[in-house]
């Protein structure tokens, strides 16, 4: 079921007394809940404490969509970056939470709470001089922030060590993606772009496949700096390793394993507006992996948008266990006129 | 299962691959870049071109053509043929010699190099002792003796090129017998021309640059005349009875000289300076030829009062008291005139005028009044204004071409009527399989309409679009109204005219329909012309419409060029292509996309900020949309025209340089510092090397964002009768691609044709994608329910293409520069892609749906999108599933203006600029191949070298009579088959034996 109710935006209190007032309004005084809500980009994010909640109220835009779990049925893999798009459906594992039989996962530290922005992937199967990186572009508003250089480096061929052509980076930019994950620095050198060797390519293939992976770009570099590679004498974790220095959510490697054989369909969804002037992503005809399929619409509000009702089709949502689903408008005192294409709610 | 069906896995496809594609370069058309030497051989009827990246290019009938390359790149700076043979010699500015030969291989002939040699001096002797001034193949086909810097003379034997060391004649030799106060040893410093007698070929005239002439007898070995010149020669010239010679000055005057057995040191005949008294120009090069009435004909190049017209590049005829200055607006490279070549006649009769200048061949017609211009079937300037854009239509139906082809030869009537006089060798290439038009637009609002079916790309006719607009420059301005007493008498010609009076005038785009005859072309400064094709001249007005782009964006201020103005009132156009309709985009943006339906009578356009379409039937503007992101600040300030004038100062600038550079490259200077100069260059390089180590080029890695720059600059446009809303009823559509990878399709309600004119069209938009990874969508393709892309409008109507399947359902391609993507309609969900510059790092330049037909079976054929991408590559993948089929490389990927050109036909064959004046003309089909393919025969009678073509008809006509062709043919030797060549019934009879032979 859901709700709607106004909350005053310059004022939003503070979480505790929200969440009392969840409480209230679905009358479930006495129920543990998680609360989320969907940003900008169509990610879920959860609300539980003061700096969440203050984000999420700036953020609406107008309208804020908070889902309600029971602590108990909650299915933390629901939260996440891409976990909108990617996913099946969000609201079949928020509302159905019996169709997915896993088992609780061991939360160490609430790793929900943040988006990946890097991660080093592949630990396992690169040698220990080289460092597969992955930069999700996506759903960061960080420019990736680097600039790659031809130079020469040195190869052990049949004939010997052989100086041969290669693709560096040259700058950092400050403040940048590339910069801030802490696992690219100047000098590395680029051997792979998404699974493909850049040796025999020139600086401007090379650059534009960069650009052309920009939302999902995954580098191999050799460090110029090898003395910060982590030593691994044993594999005892069995799967992929993962980076210390963020965090990722649990799918990450597998669907990781796909992009490099080439098959991977979640980096970009096209979106199309048919007349009624709707975005929406363009869905995958006849689905072969209905996994990755993603169903989820996306509405942008245009400047002729007076408020953010959303059209009855997509309000479908039927009375579920455990699940509530609610809609909140958020007046936003002294709201400019919104500009241009506007932003992207996901619901 | 989908492992299997992967084509590289499939030996059926790859076999079927095979008997599809094929890459091929196998013409090249248009001018040669920078040619440096011409040459000509009046015994094969042949012309030969040097150019300075070392091509040398033959041309004889048209389609008679043939190619080489030195390998040394350098310079080509003379060409002589051996008297008599299919052979010929070019010296190239590094010293060096070349013997090439017409050889035949596989029943057509070849140009091949036999042999090369540097002339060596003995050791510790200066560069300048072998640096090679003058060329002269002896008429015994043995010899070439070769006249040097340091004055001495080396004969080498032919085909070896082994110098005869006793042959040579030194400058002692020829001193001996010249009087001491009249020469010093500087006399005979360099030899500036060699001459053989026309008579006795045991005499030649050498001339040495600082004037001395002297006949020098071969039998002897002994100077047996000597004149005593006074002014720095230039050339000699013998007249055809031996009796008398010119001889040709620095000072731009010219001398004849009396050649007699009693007098060993004659005085001149007579000294005349044609152009004085003021000082003159040097005269380079003379001809003095004589005619049945008496009075000669004098030709020369140069001699021009220095003062006033010391930069004209012109050649003068002189014949009693008629005197031309032909004035050309290139560099004269060379010239020659063909005359009788047959020894028995007793006078010259020059026939014609053959000039080769930097940017164009010139041909004059000697024989009728006035000396027009004779219109040349091949070497085309085709950047006699700077090409801009080009458009290819393949399989143009006879009638069009019919009536495109007497628009032309109504602007062609001040050409000469004579046959193309330069006609040696046999065109033994297939006829060509269809009718293509080739339109390039020029930078001065002209549109060129080419033949392109076969080997020689012909002008068939040109349209301005100039008579529409108000420019500045007055269209009567003609330079050719001299007054009856101008002095010197210049008179222009050539087409060459590189100076466009207004860059806005540019044609940017150009969309012919084939079956309506309706063509619609766009430029520079936003002007979109509709034209239909009317026989006869006219009158009339030219409705004019505005489409405001912008619509309600405010605030916005457009800094580039200013629409052009319109000419109110009844305009007059010739026969050909006239204008009926004129929009005009607001801001006057170049226009950027285009696309004509000659079906609805719509035209589509759209430039930086958006797109329109308009009803050209109601002339009527159906509806514009904005495609401008507001951020955009760079397209709404028109930065366009400032790159365009930018690219133009550049232009500009880069000809003066290699103008001077021509200028100060004097001919002498090039042997001794070579080496210095290679030094140099070296140097020059290592230095460039270091620099780019410390300062390396770098490449910023980042996202598309929608505020990028040119965003909403509409890339492609595309009309499409297909199912956009519902999967029951299809309709007209529009669809756009932008720069920032956005899809708009527009549903059209075009009125039935009975109410074409009551109602108005409508359009609604009905979708729009947003391609996600933001690149620019450079194509737009419906295919349909066979998946083949929808036909051209009127194809169907004209019974040429099966109709369209309207039952299954269709699909939609997007190309963009970095993806395909195929889409299914009318819900638009993605189906299929294909991700080129993730995997490859390569963009899409140019794409086309092209038609590939099989050479084994005639019913097989296939369509497939031919693809140009950024590295110059050239690949070929499949529909509908956009498998990359095959790839080839075929430009370089540094040459950004040559793959900017290239056009692709719609059955594999494309062409792109190799230099502004040349298209390289490709083919990716095995069935498909226009290329070359000719003989040139070795006339049977060589003292009686004229007659060939006669005595072979004659042969022909006699073999040839019924009966007898098949086995006696078959069973005739290489000479007979030679000598049937030029009939051509016996031509495909020969041609088909051999075949059938393969």
């Amino acid at each position: 079921e859901f709700r709607r109710f106004s909350l005053e935006r310059s004022k939003p209190g503070k979480f505790e007394e929200f969440y009392g007032l969840l409480q209230h309004v679905h009358k479930i005084p006495n129920v543990d809940v998680l609360v989320g809500y969907t940003d900008i980009h169509g990610d879920l994010l959860p609300i539980n404490n003061d700096d969440n909640y203050h984000k999420a109220v700036s953020t609406a835009n107008p309208l804020l969509r908070i889902f309600i779990q029971r602590k108990e049925d909650a299915d933390y893999s629901a939260f996440g970056t891409d976990t909108m798009t990617r996913k099946k459906n969000v609201l079949s594992n928020v509302l159905r939470p019996d169709n997915h039989k896993k088992k609780p996962h061991i939360v160490i530290s609430m790793p929900q709470d943040f988006r990946p922005v890097s991660s080093i992937i592949d630990v396992d199967i690169l040698p220990e001089t080289h460092r597969r990186v992955r930069l999700y572009k996506y759903g960061t508003d960080k420019p990736l922030g680097f600039y790659i250089r031809d130079g020469s480096s040195v190869r052990v061929t049949p004939h010997g060590l052989e100086k041969v052509p290669g693709i560096f980076i040259s700058r950092l930019v400050p403040g940048g993606l590339a910069q801030s994950t802490g696992l690219l620095a100047v000098n590395d050198e680029v051997l792979e772009v998404n699974g493909i060797e850049v040796s025999g390519k020139s600086l401007d293939q090379v650059t534009d496949m960069m650009i052309a992976n920009s939302r999902n770009l995954i580098i191999t570099v050799r460090p110029a700096n090898q003395r910060n590679n982590v030593v691994r004498n044993s594999r005892t974790s069995g799967s992929s390793g993962q980076s210390t220095e963020s965090s990722l959510p649990s799918s990450t490697p597998n669907i990781l394993g796909s992009v490099l054989q080439g098959e991977e369909e979640s980096d970009e969804e096209d979106i199309i507006i048919e007349d009624s002037g709707e975005p929406q992503q363009i869905p995958k005809a006849a689905p072969t992996s209905e996994s990755i399929e993603s169903l989820s619409q996306i509405e942008l509000l245009h400047e002729s948008t007076q408020n953010g009702f959303l059209p009855s089709s997509e309000m479908n949502l039927t009375h579920s266990a455990g699940s509530i689903s609610m809609e909140y408008e958020v007046p936003e005192p002294g709201r400019k006129s919104l500009e241009e294409d506007g932003t992207i709610i996901t619901l | 299962m989908r492992r299997f069906l992967r084509p590289g896995h499939d030996p059926v496809r790859e076999r079927l691959k095979r008997d599809l594609f094929q890459f091929n370069k196998t013409v090249e058309h248009g001018f040669p870049h920078q040619p440096s030497a011409l040459g000509y051989s009046p015994f094969l009827r042949l012309m030969a071109i040097g150019t300075r990246s070392g091509a040398i290019k033959l041309y004889g009938a048209p389609g008679v053509e043939f190619m080489g390359l030195h390998e040394e790149n350098n310079t080509v700076m003379q060409i002589h043929f051996i008297p008599d043979q299919c052979q010929l010699v070019t010296l190239l500015d590094d010293n060096s010699l070349h013997l090439w030969s017409l050889k035949q291989h596989g029943g057509a002939s070849e140009l091949r190099e036999e042999h090369r040699f540097t002339l060596k001096g003995p050791p510790g002797s200066p560069p300048s002792a072998t640096q090679v001034t003058a060329v002269l193949p002896h008429s015994s086909r043995e010899v070439l003796y070769l006249g040097t810097e340091s004055g001495t003379i080396f004969v080498v034997e032919l085909p070896s090129f082994r110098v005869l060391e006793d042959r040579t004649i030194t400058p002692e030799a020829v001193l001996q017998r010249v009087p001491e106060d009249n020469c010093s040893r500087r006399s005979c410093e360099l030899v500036e021309a060699l001459r053989e007698h026309p008579k006795n070929p045991d005499q030649i005239l050498i001339g040495y640059s600082r004037g001395l002439i002297v006949l020098w007898d071969l039998q002897n070995n002994k100077a047996t005349h000597h004149f005593l010149g006074s002014q720095q020669l230039e050339n000699l010239y013998w007249q055809r009875d031996g009796s008398k010679f010119i001889s040709c000055h620095y000072d731009g005057s010219y001398t004849q000289w009396p050649v007699s057995s009693d007098n060993r040191q004659p005085e001149p005949l007579e000294n005349t300076v044609p152009y004085g008294p003021f000082p003159c120009k040097a005269i380079s090069k003379i001809y003095w030829q004589t005619t049945k009435n008496g009075l000669p004909y004098i030709i020369f190049q140069g001699g021009m009062p220095r003062a006033s017209y010391g930069d004209r590049h012109s050649i003068s005829v002189i014949h009693g008291s008629q005197q031309t200055a032909f004035d050309f607006t290139s560099r004269v490279i060379d010239f020659f005139i063909i005359f009788s070549s047959d020894p028995a006649a007793e006078f010259d009769d020059p026939s014609a005028l053959v000039v080769l200048a930097e940017e164009e061949l010139v041909v004059i017609d000697l024989k009728s009044a006035g000396w027009p211009a004779v219109h040349p079937p091949y070497l085309a300037s085709l950047h006699c204004s700077a090409i801009t854009c080009s458009h290819h239509v393949s399989n143009i139906p006879l009638k069009l071409w019919e009536r495109i082809i007497s628009a032309g030869s109504k602007q062609n009537i001040h050409y000469s009527t004579m046959p193309w006089p330069i006609d040696g060798g046999t065109n033994i290439a297939p006829d060509p399989p269809q009718r293509d038009l080739l339109l390039t637009g020029h930078e001065d609002g002209t549109v060129r309409f080419w033949d392109a079916s076969g080997v020689c790309l012909h002008l068939l006719y040109k349209l301005s679009t100039v008579r529409v607009f108000l420019t500045d420059a007055d269209p009567n301005d003609n330079m050719n109204t001299l007054g009856e007493d101008e002095w010197p008498p210049l008179r222009k010609v050539g087409t060459f005219d590189p100076y466009s009076d207004d860059p806005r005038l540019g044609i940017q785009k150009i969309y012919l329909c084939k079956y309506s005859g309706y063509l619609a072309v766009a430029g520079t400064a936003g002007q979109v012309l509709v034209m239909e094709l009317n026989d006869e001249d006219a009158e009339h007005v030219v409705d004019h419409a505005e489409a405001d782009l912008l619509q309600d964006q405010e605030g916005y201020r457009w800094k580039g060029h200013e629409k052009l103005k319109t000419r109110d009132g009844p305009v007059r156009f010739e026969a050909g292509f006239q204008p009926f309709v004129l929009v005009q985009c607001q801001p006057p943006a170049v226009v950027t996309s285009l696309a004509l339906h000659s079906e609805w009578k719509l035209v589509a356009f759209g430039t930086s900020h958006g797109f329109g379409l308009f009803d050209h039937q109601q002339k009527r503007l159906v509806f514009v949309k904005c495609t401008l992101h507001p951020s955009d600040q760079l397209a709404l300030e028109g930065p366009l025209s400032r790159v365009k004038s930018l690219k133009k100062s550049l232009r500009q600038s880069f000809r003066r340089i290699r103008r001077s550079r021509v200028s100060s490259r004097k001919r002498r200077g090039g042997g001794g510092n070579v080496s210095e100069v290679q030094e140099a260059n070296a140097k020059f390089d290592q230095e460039a090397l270091q620099e780019m180590e410390l300062a390396p080029v770098q490449r910023k890695i980042e996202a598309r964002s929608a505020e990028d720059s040119f965003t909403g600059f509409v890339r492609t446009l595309y009309f499409a009768d297909t199912f956009l809303r519902d999967s029951s009823r299809h309709c007209p559509s529009l669809w756009a691609g932008t720069n920032g990878g956005t899809v708009y399709a527009f549903c059209l309600r075009v009125p039935p044709a009975e109410r074409r004119m009551d109602e108005p069209v409508r359009a609604e938009q009905a979708k729009e994608i947003q391609l996600m990874h933001r690149a620019p969508v450079v194509g737009i393709l419906v295919l349909d329910g066979r998946s083949t892309p929808l036909p051209e409008p009127l194809e169907v109507a004209h019974d040429l293409s099966k109709s369209p399947d309207m039952q299954g359902s269709h699909q939609l391609l997007v190309v963009s520069e970095e993806q395909f993507k195929v889409f299914t309609l009318p819900k638009v969900s993605s189906k299929l892609k294909l991700k080129l510059t993730a995997l490859e790092g390569c963009r899409v330049r140019k794409v086309t749906v092209a038609n590939f037909g099989s050479c084994k079976t005639d019913d097989y054929s296939e369509n497939d999108l031919a693809v140009l991408t950024n590295l110059g590559d050239i690949q070929i993948i499949s529909l509908p599933f956009l498998k990359l089929q095959i790839r080839y490389p075929c430009i370089r990927k540094e040459d950004v203006s040559g793959i900017a050109s290239c056009v692709f036909t719609k059955y594999g064959q494309g062409f792109y600029l190799i230099s502004p004046s040349e298209f390289e003309r490709f083919s990716l089909s095995t069935k498909w191949l226009v290329e070359p393919r000719c003989i040139v025969d070795m006339p049977e009678v060589t003292s009686n070298n004229h007659v060939h073509n006669k005595s072979g008809t004659e042969n022909a006509a006699r073999k040839s009579s019924p009966g007898d062709c098949g086995e006696d043919e078959r069973k005739s030797g290489r000479l007979m088959e030679h000598a049937l060549l030029n009939d051509e019934k016996v031509l495909k009879e020969i041609q088909s034996t051999l075949e059938g032979g393969r």
